[in-house]
């Protein structure tokens, strides 16, 4: 890239100009696949957060993603969300969109949504506000000025709001709800962006088993229109919603296939339980 | 269909809000009130307000426009810019340098085109920068594009790179350092350490003519009541939402689709443009603008007017202008050494004590109204 | 004089022309021998005539006395400002006034009113006396005991060479003992010699005076190779000037090179100066993620408190900034203790907030000094040991204040490093800045070491701040004008790492420097602060960036 297309990439990040015409295209996955991680490495300090990490997801998957601390699978997600550029690899949403060179912006405008570990919601906006925040539509400064939210949009939000059972806590500042109805509200907000690629950190950490269990319902009703990858360490829950288990371990991926072969796999054990 | 949409427009803009509507009125009620005291009671009647406060009432208000324009980048969007006052002093350097140009022969040294200090500096002709600014309408113009640019660049450089938190600060602090050092040379052609002064008219008037003083006073009091419905606009737009929730998760906001940097560059940006128009306003009620307006503490003072009147709030950083400089105005005249004690003092006290400003303590003495209908909604 | 009268008369082979007047010197001294040394008010009584061979004679006794104001008198009668009064012979120092004429007492030197010109006579001086007079007073010089006066004294010669001055410096060349003034009495025949018939002479001294780096050399060999208006060369011969040409090329690049050199060494100590001021903001900026604006105004404190340890042992100057040093550190780091205890403790983790308040707490502290001190800017004696300066060569010298800048910033970054690195308040230290939870569990009195930190940050402010007073005025604005600078070299450096502070606030301490020459001062200043942002926008975590998970956040 050189000096001028770089400066004009940075005038359009910046100013907002030309953002409709450089709106990255959705992902293809016209081949079945959602997402193609290849040969990805990060390190920081020396330290190898991710090894030559490889994986795939299909269109329409549900995926879980299980390791023990430190297997780097939240740097995997700061990868794909454009929070962390890799030192090596390639990352590639459907066909044709090449993550590596979007901003987190301009990932999210193109359909990758991400679910937090700690759950972050706008603690000063009101349930309603943050659904808004993070529904669907042109997110141009321009447009927010000046234009309210069209019918279509307000449809949404209240969808949204049935599926995560809030219609009554509408009105409430996002800082006063409980742990678990934070989770869920998040989980909302990712619903309303419409992504077609979820990406979920610890959904269940904190929550009721009841609540847990409507988590579950959710994700499972979502896969198929969308694909979605969990991180997760509850194993019950992985086992309550997992078809597909990816184990990563020291920045790669040890194991690869349904919870019971990987919960069998020697390799696993060891990582799991130590030598 | 158009007057439901306007009267839905001011019922967002003002009903919502009981500290905007007691603001509003208050600002009418000295706005029609200080021009009849001034104008129509003779000097030594005990109603009569010397031009004098007016003068000062007008000034005040200047500084409560720079307030909301500091409360708009730092209550709303959670950029502490310690250079704002850089804003107000180049938009204040844009009027004057028009009523510079408007003394004409009526200088010391009489040069029709040349204003005094140039020819004191034994220099030929205008500098190209002064070009237009014989003008009135340039100037306006001046006041609000170079500001606005000057934020646009620095911020496009600043925010594109993702400076955040105390290193953007310590960077319009730094920026606000250059430009006092750059404007107190003399070849930079704006005076100097002297500044420009002296000024004799503005607009073909009189300018310390009563009946001057009084326009320029109600033109700040219109800036104000402009520049606060503007920002209240902004603040409760979608867009305003978003800069709130910049301020409160920025990489957040990011990750649902916002482009972060634009919407601070452009708050950033209109923020300078209201303290350039600010300190366009002062300039002439003052008579002088000089590089000590672009000292870094200035634009810590302005910080400071903000968080004790409560940030986040827009009729609060106005009370705290008003209030700050009030405290001001009485301590240099009457207790002079005594001043520093009390805004280092003030300093502390607010940031330890009162994160919300008077506006917040004054919420947390009557009932909590609003924070029971949303428990209870 | 006596001694060195009969040497130079027995000095053998002096060209004929100086002949002349070496021995004149050497009889005026044999005078001076034979009537029993003249006390200085004989000699100066014996001036007030009108015969020039009296008053020749005069003269010489008076270089012969070697008194202190010799020189003083005899300058005065070169430039004709030397008076007789008619009526006693007493012999004044006047200038003409609108008045009449202002005395001074040539005797004693001390002013002796104004008074009618008509009553004195000026003791007038001919050619030939003023050229004895200017010899004279040049072998004066030579023969001091001071080394450095020597040096003065030859360098001085050099400008204006004569054949006089030139036998005189040949007959200094034997005798002469210190090297370096030996070795400009060289270069001072060396310049003659471009003047010499032979072109074989001049050559040769061309040679000699290669790598010279007096600005006479470079004045004298500049015109050598110049042409005059109708285009032929001041040289004739061409092997010289060629020589020359390639003499001034090696001049001028040693010249460049040590003009660079000095460049670079101001910039390093006004480096050192940055770093001083950066360091213990890095301390409390970097460790502990605290911004004290009040940083400057506990420099100022200590500038302040070497003020008054001059007060209190106004005999000791020399030890009073030694003794400053750790009075300093307590007093500030005392200050800083309680500005951590009473306000800083309260807003962890709110940076913003924290500046404010420390923002406040500077203005007081500079109202306090204001209403202690008054306004007024307060004189800091600088001890002598550290005035003066270390001349390298002729055109490098190294003033000592700055020297001595340069190695106290050294000395206090070492004792700092070894502080943090070695002891365990250090080890305590960064483990709070690295995981304040997970130090705290481990029972480290996390309380106690922030306010310690900031205390041993605000100690370093005040050190740096009694280097501050022996290099500017101290007033109650000190502070102010070096927080910007000392928070742009932390910003710069990168935060919490005092290697990038050091390394940062060398750099901008030299490239300052380097840009003043060409931009002003104020102007590189600017373009200082301008490259910083641009710099800031491209590695917002400066120089030395922390990395990974502890940066975050």
């Amino acid at each position: 890239m050189n000096a001028s297309t770089s400066l004009r990439n940075g005038w359009q990040k910046v100013f907002g100009a030309g953002a409709k015409s450089e709106r990255p295209p959705p992902g293809d996955t016209s081949h079945g696949t959602i997402l193609y991680l290849e040969d990805i490495s990060v390190s920081f300090d020396g330290f190898k957060a991710l090894n030559a990490l490889t994986l795939y997801i299909d269109a329409g998957e549900l995926r879980c993603i299980i390791g023990p601390n430190g297997a780097g699978k939240t740097t995997m997600m700061d990868v794909i969300t454009g929070k962390t550029r890799p030192d090596a690899g390639s990352a590639w949403f459907g066909q044709n969109t090449d993550l590596l060179t979007l901003t987190e912006p301009q990932i999210a405008e193109a359909g990758i949504g991400r679910k937090f570990q700690k759950p972050t919601v706008f603690e000063q906006h009101t349930v309603m506000e943050n659904l808004e925040l993070a529904v669907a539509g042109n997110k141009a400064i321009w447009s927010t000025l000046a234009s309210p939210l069209d019918s279509r949009q307000r449809t949404h939000i209240e969808e949204v709001l049935e599926t995560v059972c809030l219609q009554d806590r509408r009105d409430m500042r996002a800082g006063m709800l409980s742990h678990g109805q934070k989770q869920w509200l998040e989980i909302g907000m990712l619903l309303a962006q419409q992504p077609q690629l979820l990406l979920v950190d610890e959904p269940v950490a904190g929550m009721t088993p009841q609540e847990v269990e409507r988590t579950a319902e959710l994700l499972l009703s979502l896969a198929g229109k969308h694909s979605v990858m969990v991180v997760e360490h509850d194993m019950d829950f992985v086992r309550s919603i997992a078809r597909k288990v990816t184990v990563l371990h020291e920045g790669h991926v040890l194991a690869e296939g349904s919870i019971d072969e990987v919960q069998n796999d020697p390799r696993v054990v060891e990582v799991y339980l130590g030598e | 269909m158009q007057t439901s949409a306007s009267s839905n427009l001011w019922t967002r803009l003002i009903a919502g809000e009981r500290g905007t509507q007691v603001f509003l009125a208050l600002l009418l009620t000295v706005g029609v009130a200080v021009p009849i005291l001034h104008l129509a009671f003779p000097e030594g009647s005990s109603l009569h307000l010397s031009t004098y406060t007016v003068t000062l009432i007008g000034k005040y208000m200047t500084y409560a426009l720079l307030a909301i324009a500091v409360d708009l980048v730092w209550g709303y969007c959670g950029i502490l810019s310690l250079g704002h006052a850089a804003f107000f002093a180049l938009g204040g350097y844009a009027m004057g340098m028009y009523l510079m140009r408007q003394i004409g022969t009526r200088g010391v040294y009489g040069d029709l085109v040349l204003p005094d200090f140039m020819v004191f500096l034994n220099w030929k002709e205008l500098p190209w920068f002064w070009y237009g600014f014989d003008m009135f309408w340039f100037a306006a113009v001046m006041v609000v594009i170079v500001p606005g640019l000057l934020a646009l660049a620095f911020g496009w450089l600043a925010f594109r790179s993702r400076v955040t938190g105390v290193y953007l600060s310590i960077i319009t602090q730094a920026l606000t350092y250059a430009l006092m050092l750059a404007f107190f040379r003399n070849d930079m052609g704006f005076g100097g350490n002297n500044g420009l002064t002296d000024f004799k008219e503005i607009v073909g008037a009189d300018i310390n003519a009563s009946g001057t003083r009084v326009a320029l006073f109600l033109a700040s009091a219109l800036a104000l009541a402009l520049g606060y419905l503007a920002c209240r606009y902004i603040t409760l737009s979608r867009a305003g939402r978003v800069v709130q929730a910049i301020r409160d998760a920025e990489s957040r906001t990011r990750f649902i689709g916002y482009r972060v940097e634009s919407y601070k560059l452009w708050v950033f940006a209109f923020s300078a443009v209201l303290a350039g128009i600010a300190g366009a306003l002062y300039v002439p009620q003052v008579g002088i603008i000089n590089p000590s307006e672009f000292q870094p503490i200035n634009s810590i003072e302005v910080v400071i007017w903000v968080a004790v009147g409560g940030r986040g709030t827009l009729y609060g950083a106005v009370a705290g202008a008003v209030l700050v400089n009030y405290a001001k105005t009485y301590f240099t005249a009457a207790l002079p050494e005594l001043w520093l004690y009390a805004l280092g003092t003030m300093f502390v006290i607010v940031t330890l004590f009162l994160p919300r400003g008077v506006v917040g303590l004054a919420d947390r003495l009557t009932p909590r109204q609003r924070v029971e209908q949303a428990v209870t909604a | 004089m006596k001694l060195l009268g009969c040497m130079m008369s027995s000095i053998p082979g002096v060209r004929p022309g100086s002949l002349l007047l070496v021995l004149l010197l050497a009889a005026l001294s044999h005078c001076v021998a034979a009537s029993e040394a003249p006390s200085f008010e004989q000699a100066l009584g014996a001036l007030a005539t009108s015969n020039f061979k009296q008053k020749e004679r005069a003269a010489g006794e008076l270089v012969g006395v070697r008194h202190a104001n010799t020189r003083a008198v005899l300058d005065a009668l070169l430039e004709g400002n030397l008076y007789y009064r008619k009526a006693d012979k007493r012999v004044f120092i006047a200038v003409t006034q609108e008045a009449g004429l202002e005395l001074r007492d040539a005797l004693t030197l001390q002013s002796a009113g104004t008074a009618d010109a008509a009553d004195f006579s000026k003791i007038t001086t001919n050619n030939q006396l003023r050229k004895t007079l200017r010899s004279a007073l040049a072998s004066f010089d030579l023969t001091d005991p001071d080394a450095q006066v020597r040096l003065g004294a030859v360098n001085e010669m050099l400008r204006s060479l004569d054949a006089d001055s030139v036998s005189i410096l040949r007959a200094r060349e034997r005798d002469e003992k210190d090297e370096s003034v030996r070795q400009a009495i060289r270069t001072g025949l060396a310049i003659a010699d471009l003047n010499h018939e032979d072109a074989a002479r001049r050559l040769s001294a061309v040679e000699q005076l290669k790598g010279s780096l007096n600005p006479e050399v470079f004045n004298r060999l500049t015109a050598l190779v110049s042409t005059s208006d109708d285009g032929s060369y001041t040289e004739p011969d061409a092997k010289v000037r060629s020589a020359a040409r390639a003499a001034l090329a090696g001049i001028e690049n040693s010249r460049s090179f040590y003009s660079m050199l000095e460049t670079l060494f101001f910039g390093l100590s006004l480096g050192s100066v940055l770093v001083l001021a950066a360091i213990g903001l890095a301390i409390t900026f970097g460790v502990m993620g605290v911004i004290n604006m009040a940083h400057g105004e506990l420099m100022m404190l200590g500038a302040y408190t070497t003020y008054v340890v001059q007060l209190i042992m106004p005999q000791h100057i020399g030890a009073s900034v030694l003794v400053a040093i750790p009075v300093a550190f307590v007093v500030a780091g005392g200050v800083g203790v309680l500005i951590e205890r009473g306000v800083v403790r309260f807003l962890y983790g709110r940076p913003l907030e924290t500046l404010l308040a420390t923002f406040g707490v500077s203005l007081v502290l500079q109202q306090i000094v204001r209403d202690i001190f008054t306004a007024n800017n307060r004189p800091v004696e600088t001890p002598s040991w550290m005035s003066g300066s270390l001349q390298i060569n002729e055109a490098f010298s190294i003033t000592y204040n700055r020297l001595y800048v340069v190695l106290f910033m050294l000395i206090v970054f070492v004792i700092l490093q070894w502080v943090l690195k070695k002891t365990s308040l250090g080890l305590k230290v960064r483990a709070v800045a690295q995981n304040r939870a997970m130090a705290k569990s481990m029972g480290v009195r996390t309380e106690w070491v922030d306010a310690l930190t900031f205390g041993l940050g605000s100690g370093i402010a005040g050190v740096a701040g009694v280097a501050l007073s022996q290099l500017t005025n101290v007033g109650p604005n000190l502070g102010q004008a070096y927080i910007i600078d000392s928070f742009m070299v932390v910003v710069f450096g990168g935060v919490g790492n005092l290697w990038g502070t050091l390394i940062g606030g060398m750099s901008l301490g030299v490239v300052n420097q380097f840009l003043e020459p060409h931009a002003g001062a104020v102007l590189a200043k600017i373009l200082v602060l301008i490259a910083l942002i641009l710099f800031i926008q491209r590695r917002p975590r400066g120089l030395f960036p922390q990395l990974g998970r502890a940066a975050e956040g």
